[in-house]
């Protein structure tokens, strides 16, 4: 028995914040030391607060240490391993109190973890540890002791609802596809997380992949399928790895195979990875590309339950859904009924990001407010900025502000206030952002993902993009928005698949909360958050310049003149607003200012092209 | 040129026994596709036409699947790829700055090669290192937090 457990976090955040450097020179020191034989160390998936990394926990005692360097190694293995006495230095402090232990630090003290329970406590790569905290114990009661339809009925008592976006509830989803007979079926577990500014679903299949893994053979033995496949994005190089070799373990001692535990059930799984293309998150879409073709979405009804995947009956579920499944069983459906609120139950794992102190991965109870996720679990807004708005939903949802606050986080309450829950990925945002800006920019994602099949998403999309580039650029006119309201609402009705039914949404709810800012850059000119280049100007205060020709010098476009009496001077037509000026300017006498410059103001008229 | 021309060469071979592995699985053409990419750095014409006469599907069919999925490219690319992440995540927090200041050191615009064949620019869709945003990745090296040029620098100089 080793005397001591450490746990170094080795999601990718830590990784990249150097937690092998960590942990080769703990190899090292433990081993200068003697003490090899007394710490056992683990290197486990994301631990959650990303910010602090690399982050790492000692046991017995559960002390918890914040952003480690290879230089504190030596002070961890001679005073905490040798002494006794953990280093206080690299604990967490709130408020000049020091907090030891994980429990304390307010970060997790809201957080409810289910899926994520095992994520950052075991080595995502040893079977033993996960079968050390009850793994495979749900697949065995579900094979010995129930039936199909009660294993159905368990999903449908607890609630849960497919955690990919749409919200479908999983228990019917599957009594779908048990229903319908065929000789073969097939589950699918969706792994192609292509919201941008999401990483719910790598942390859970690199921090504990068993878990997804049995998941998914619950599953599949409750519809009747004997194969799966899992659909990994090609940029998760390290969850492909962890899916694999779980696989392989699994194989070698019959938890994959024919007749698993002795039963009738036979199962195995594949991994199949995406390259590249967001609509192959879309259900119909991924299907095609697992059968090597143009990931495009086809029009539902059929439903994959009914003919999917080789147009054989196909369950498609989400990681994080799949992830929940080993709890509900071992705890009751009435257990996870118990979180939550109305029809959302259980918990959900969001990606906390953007402009909020701690970034990282969290797991609250639906029900919470947006409020307590942004500002007691994510610590606030950094560097003393204001809060302006929280996206929620990526490409499909919209953006949420100070009044929402208080909303708690469901999968309807969202929806009403033109958002949407979406696979969990949440960008909050300081008042720096403008959001004409960040509305466009989902736009120009969900132009560039359109798979083109069909014309309202295809052509639409790029429409609305164009007026969005207008306004951006100071060429927008009266009647522009209500012609983006007019356009996103007819590509919503129109569209063939989830991608073009949802991709208006960042534009018509930003309308919706800040049309005030879209007012401004269309009437006014300007760009109060000083982000849209073409709608802000900059000037030289000539009372701070003190003529020292720098900004002229670094200017690519050698816009600026003047010299050391006169003071310097930019040439706004010419100017490209670079900002090289004010990065050089030894005394900050370079204003930006938001609003055109009026010589810029009247070069700039809408020309026929233009227009749409 | 010539040596994507000639199918005799140990490109095409080491291909050649990845397909015939392949082919146990049912639909192998994106996996096929991955390989190919691997091996030659990118899908020129040829490689296509070789895959569809030894897979039996019709060059067509291999097009559009390169087509319509980001991963694959039908130029050459450079030695080490650089991703830029324009997720939101980094989108929020800086990435096109991050774009400009590579653009600038290396002298080429997105997508686009350096002339020695070293560097290729590229973008992609969060990479879900979003806590660490931004960030931009070469092979599977993740570089995280990247606020001045002289980091990029520093990064790219490992490369050379
Ligand atoms: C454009 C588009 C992209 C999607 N991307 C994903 C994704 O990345 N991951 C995911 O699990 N579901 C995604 N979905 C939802 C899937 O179509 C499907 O509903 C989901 O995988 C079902 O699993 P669940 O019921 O467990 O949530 C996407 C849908 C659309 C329309
Ligand atoms: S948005 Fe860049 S890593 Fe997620």
């Amino acid at each position: 028995m080793k005397r001591i457990d450490l746990l170094i976090c080795c999601g990718s955040g830590c990784v990249s914040a150097g937690s092998l450097k960590i942990k080769n020179k703990f190899i090292e020191l433990l081993e200068a030391n003697d003490l090899r034989s007394e710490v056992n160390i683990i290197e486990t998936g994301c631990m959650g607060p990303c910010d602090f990394g690399p982050v790492m926990m000692v046991y017995p005692e559960g002390v918890f240490y914040q952003k480690v360097t290879v230089d504190d190694v030596e002070e961890i293995v001679t005073e905490h391993f040798l002494k006794g006495r953990p280093v206080q230095r690299l604990m967490v402090t709130e408020d000049d109190k020091l907090k030891a232990t994980k429990k304390e630090i307010p970060f997790y003290q809201k957080q409810v973890k289910v899926a994520l329970e095992n994520c950052g406590h075991i080595d995502p790569e040893s079977m033993d540890e996960y079968i050390a905290t009850g793994g495979f114990e749900a697949i065995g009661k579900v094979l010995s002791e129930m039936s199909q339809q009660e294993t159905i009925d368990v999903v449908k008592d607890s609630g849960l609802r497919g955690r990919g976006g749409g919200g479908f509830p999983t228990g019917l989803k599957w009594q779908f596809g048990f229903n319908n007979k065929a000789d073969q079926k097939y589950i699918i577990c969706n792994a192609d997380e292509g919201d941008p500014g999401a990483f719910m679903d790598r942390s859970l299949l690199e921090g504990d992949p068993y878990r997804v893994i049995e998941g998914m053979m619950i599953a599949a033995y409750a519809i009747g399928a004997s194969r799966g496949y899992f659909y990994i994005r090609a940029e998760y190089p390290l969850a492909i790895k962890r899916i694999k070799l779980a696989m392989e373990q699994m194989r070698e001692v019959g938890l994959l195979g024919d007749n698993i535990f002795g039963s009738a059930f036979s199962f195995d799984a594949e991994v199949r990875t995406g390259a590249g293309a967001f609509v192959c998150g879309e259900e119909t879409a991924l299907i095609h590309s697992i059968e090597g073709m143009r990931g495009q979405p086809t029009p539902k009804p059929p439903f994959p339950a009914e003919r999917g995947l080789w147009d054989k009956p196909t369950v498609v579920n989400n990681v994080e859904t799949l992830a929940n499944l080993t709890s509900i069983y071992n705890k009751g459906a009435e257990w996870f009924a118990s979180m939550g609120v109305g029809k959302s139950k259980g918990t959900k794992v969001f990606a906390l990001t953007g402009d909020v102190k701690n970034t990282g991965l969290v797991e609250v109870p639906m029900g919470i407010t947006l409020r307590d996720l942004i500002f007691e679990v994510g610590g606030g807004i950094t560097n003393g900025r204001k809060f302006k708005a929280v996206q929620l939903g990526g490409p499909s949802g919209g953006c949420l502000t100070e009044k929402d606050l208080d909303t708690p986080i469901t999968y309807e309450s969202l929806l009403e206030k033109g958002a949407m829950m979406g696979s969990g990925g949440v960008i909050v945002m300081n008042d720096t952002n403008c959001m004409v800006n960040v509305a466009k920019f989902f736009l120009d994602f969900s132009v560039e993902e359109s798979c083109g099949k069909c014309f309202p998403c295809r052509l639409g999309l790029k429409q609305m993009y164009g007026i969005m580039e207008n306004i951006t650029s100071g060429k927008g006119k009266e009647g522009d928005i209500e012609e983006l309201i007019r356009l996103g609402n007819d590509i919503k009705k129109a569209s063939l698949c989830g991608l073009g039914q949802t991709a208006p949404n960042p534009v018509l709810s930003t309308i919706r909360y800040f049309r005030e800012e879209y007012d401004a850059h269309i009437k006014n000119k300007s760009c109060p958050a000083k982000v849209c280049t073409s709608l802000i100007h900059f000037d030289i205060d000539k009372s701070k310049c003190i003529g020292c020709s720098l900004c002229a010098r670094k200017c690519p476009v050698n816009c600026i003149t003047g010299n050391r009496e006169d003071k310097y001077t930019i040439h706004q037509l010419d100017c490209i607003k670079c900002g090289n000026c004010d990065d050089v300017c030894p005394v900050h006498a370079v204003n930006i200012i938001p609003g055109m410059h009026y010589e810029t103001l009247s070069a700039v008229q809408p020309t026929k092209k233009d227009t749409y | 040129m010539s040596q994507i021309a000639n199918y005799d060469n140990q490109m095409y071979k080491e291909l050649k026994e990845i397909i015939s592995e392949k082919k146990k699985i049912r639909n192998p053409l994106i996996e096929v596709l991955r390989e190919a990419q691997a091996i030659f750095g990118y899908l020129p014409i040829e490689v296509q036409q070789f895959i569809s006469s030894e897979l039996d599907v019709p060059l067509n069919k291999i097009y559009g699947v390169v087509t319509f999925y980001n991963f694959f490219s039908m130029k050459p690319r450079g030695k080490y790829v650089i991703n830029v992440c324009t997720g939101t995540a980094c989108y929020v927090k800086g990435a096109p700055r991050i774009i400009q200041m590579i653009s600038e050191e290396l002298g080429i615009e997105m997508g686009e090669t350096t002339k020695d064949g070293q560097f290729t620019l590229s973008a992609v869709r969060c990479v879900g290192a979003c806590s660490l945003a931004p960030v931009f990745v070469i092979g599977e090296e993740t570089y995280g937090r990247i606020e001045t040029k002289a980091q990029v620098v520093d990064i790219l100089n490992q490369y050379h």
